[in-house]
């Protein structure tokens, strides 16, 4: 078996019993990440990633990550490595200082080998609103890995590294994992600090683990929660994440979306679905209809909330303290310009969305009714709680799309996180995991708990995952 | 549907210069974009507050104690123009 085969969870292993070096793993997955046949990465830190290695190689005793490499979205800041969020306007951007996440992944021994390509400002579902490249889908090249993290769910497919971070704001985690195969988990509202995530939409935004099992997403969220006194919404996590362990479902009442199972729902995507649901009852949990009626207003209460956190949140990006402004001879031409030229088609259409939404005159029917819908759509969620344990649906409503497909049509790529974004607008946690193929194409299914269940949801996700026995390979992958 | 005039009055708001052609094409977007949101401006809302939190978080606040801020030079590293150990900026009219 190749090194890159290896869970990051057997590399752990591997690396405490000496059979292998964080050198050697690091090389490995770096030939991969240098040749980047998807395109996955947007900067690369070999010599930074070789010498940590061998750094931790001769530490006395390894930490609990042991040397294992990860990628980190371009979202994430990391002091030693250039950080763009997949922008012009932060083109060559080296931050001051490293996310809390990834810091605390580092101290615990994890190697960071580079930065993964995304929408711009985490704003998209293709990834194609990238200002510097496409990443394509590792099980079909033709074809986007979903998004806004695409890079880092390639990177992970294609066995580049056996982990990675993702942001999800409205599926920006979820979606691109269902797209690519391969495990993805947008934890609880406030479960990982989101200090040195460069901000989208802050009431939504959430730090998550990409990997190709559950097990690894566990110890990767493992590192990752808790209080952090630099984010004022992170909260403690009594009691920690504990490993999966569960082989059935026994006891457990799963309900089923309806409104998420309907039109809208390819075909090939619902069959793979039923047949995990099938799965769920043969492992013991029973499974029932639930109806969420607002779900579906989710989508158009999203595309007023994000865009108009977005819109105050990226006042920021003028060009002055950090990029390089569009010179003119006075400071408000300036902020026009430098912001008009650097941003991307997809920013500033969210901008201003979110800038017409919170407008004098337009506030109340917008913004104030959007928010009112959330108290809808979070109350649902809590009584359809008080029934069952835990909620599934696909995690996108079709298989990864043709490169160029939706491009032209914003509302149509919207619609990629139609069955992701109520969870989010309540705030709750929800993983991803594949659950068969349509057209020879992964597709997604999607666990959602109540607020804090994310053990609960691991060990339900880890017993399907076991019975469902996916294989992660995608077609023609040497490694 | 939202006019020319909207369109130009809200990119100045977010300060943000749209090319002419930009414009009637955002134009166009943010009116098809519009016609799906409006679903929410029909919908039963009576009695139903505005979510300011999804969870009853409580903010963590450090300790009030003084610790040293970023270096100037740090926080001036990425800046594009430095006067006077200062960010550079063009005059305000």
């Amino acid at each position: 078996m190749a090194l890159r085969d290896l869970t990051a969870a057997e590399q752990v292993a591997a690396l405490q019993a000496g059979e292998t070096t964080s050198l050697e793993l690091v090389d490995a997955h770096l030939a991969a990440v240098e040749a980047d046949d998807v395109e996955a990465f947007l900067a690369i830190d070999g010599d930074g990633a070789r010498e940590r290695a061998r750094a931790i190689d001769a530490m006395p005793e390894r930490p609990p990550l042991a040397g294992v490499p990860i990628a980190i979205k371009d979202a994430l800041s990391t002091r030693d490595i250039v950080t763009t969020s997949g922008s012009r306007m932060l083109e060559g951007f080296r931050p001051v200082y490293t996310a809390t996440c990834v810091q605390r992944l580092q101290d615990a021994g994890a190697i960071v080998v580079g930065k993964t390509n995304m929408d711009e400002f985490a704003m998209g579902s293709s990834t194609e609103n990238s200002a510097y490249k496409n990443t394509l889908n590792p099980w079909d090249h033709q074809r986007v890995p979903g998004g806004s993290s695409g890079g880092s769910a390639a990177s992970v497919a294609q066995r580049q590294v056996p982990w990675s971070l993702g942001s999800d704001t409205g599926g920006s985690i979820r979606q691109p994992a269902a797209l690519c195969g391969i495990v993805g988990m947008k934890p609880t509202y406030g479960a990982i600090s989101r200090y040195g995530l460069i901000a989208f939409a802050s009431s939504l935004d959430q730090v998550g683990p990409f990997a190709r099992t559950v097990e690894d997403a566990a110890l990767l969220l493992r590192h990752m929660v808790g209080r952090d006194p630099m984010d004022s919404t992170s909260l403690d996590w009594p009691g920690g994440i504990t490993l999966p362990t569960a082989t059935d479902l026994a006891g457990l009442r799963v309900g089923v979306v309806e409104e998420l199972m309907g039109e809208g729902i390819e075909p090939g995507v619902r069959v793979a679905v039923d047949s995990s649901l099938k799965a769920i009852e043969d492992l013991g949990a029973t499974v029932v209809p639930v109806s969420l009626p607002s779900a579906l207003s989710g989508l158009a209460t999203y595309y007023v909330l994000a865009p108009a956190e977005c819109s105050s949140n990226l006042a920021r990006f003028d060009g002055i303290r950090y990029g390089h402004p569009v010179p003119a001879d006075n400071l408000l031409d300036q902020y026009e310009m430098t912001r008009g030229q650097l941003f991307g088609p997809e920013v500033k259409r969210r901008i201003m969305l979110g800038t017409f939404a919170l407008a004098s005159g337009y506030y109340d029917q917008y913004y104030g009714r959007a928010q009112r819908v959330r108290t809808l759509i979070v109350r649902e969620f809590e009584a359809a709680f008080e029934d069952v344990d835990l909620l599934a649906s696909p995690t996108s409503p079709t298989v990864a799309f043709p490169l160029g497909d939706r491009t032209a049509d914003p509302y149509a790529m919207y619609l990629a996180d139609v069955c992701t974004i109520p969870v989010s607008l309540a705030g709750l946690p929800a993983i991803s995991i594949p659950c068969g193929l349509s057209e020879g194409l992964p597709v997604g299914l999607q666990l959602a708990g109540p607020a804090f269940s994310e053990n609960r949801l691991l060990d339900s996700a880890h017993a399907l995952e076991k019975a469902l026995a996916f294989d992660t390979r995608p077609p023609g992958l040497v490694t | 549907m939202i006019d020319e005039n909207t369109v130009r009055h809200v990119a100045r708001l977010a300060r943000l210069r749209l090319e002419p052609e930009e414009e009637k094409v955002m134009q166009e977007e943010l009116s098809g974009i519009l016609e799906h949101i409006d679903a929410i401006r029909s919908m039963d809302l009576d009695g139903v507050p505005p979510t300011t939190h999804v969870l009853a978080l409580e903010n963590v606040l450090r300790a009030d104690v003084p610790r040293p801020s970023l270096p100037r030079e740090e926080a001036l590293r990425e800046a594009d123009d430095v006067v006077d150990e200062s960010f550079g900026v063009p005059r305000m009219d």
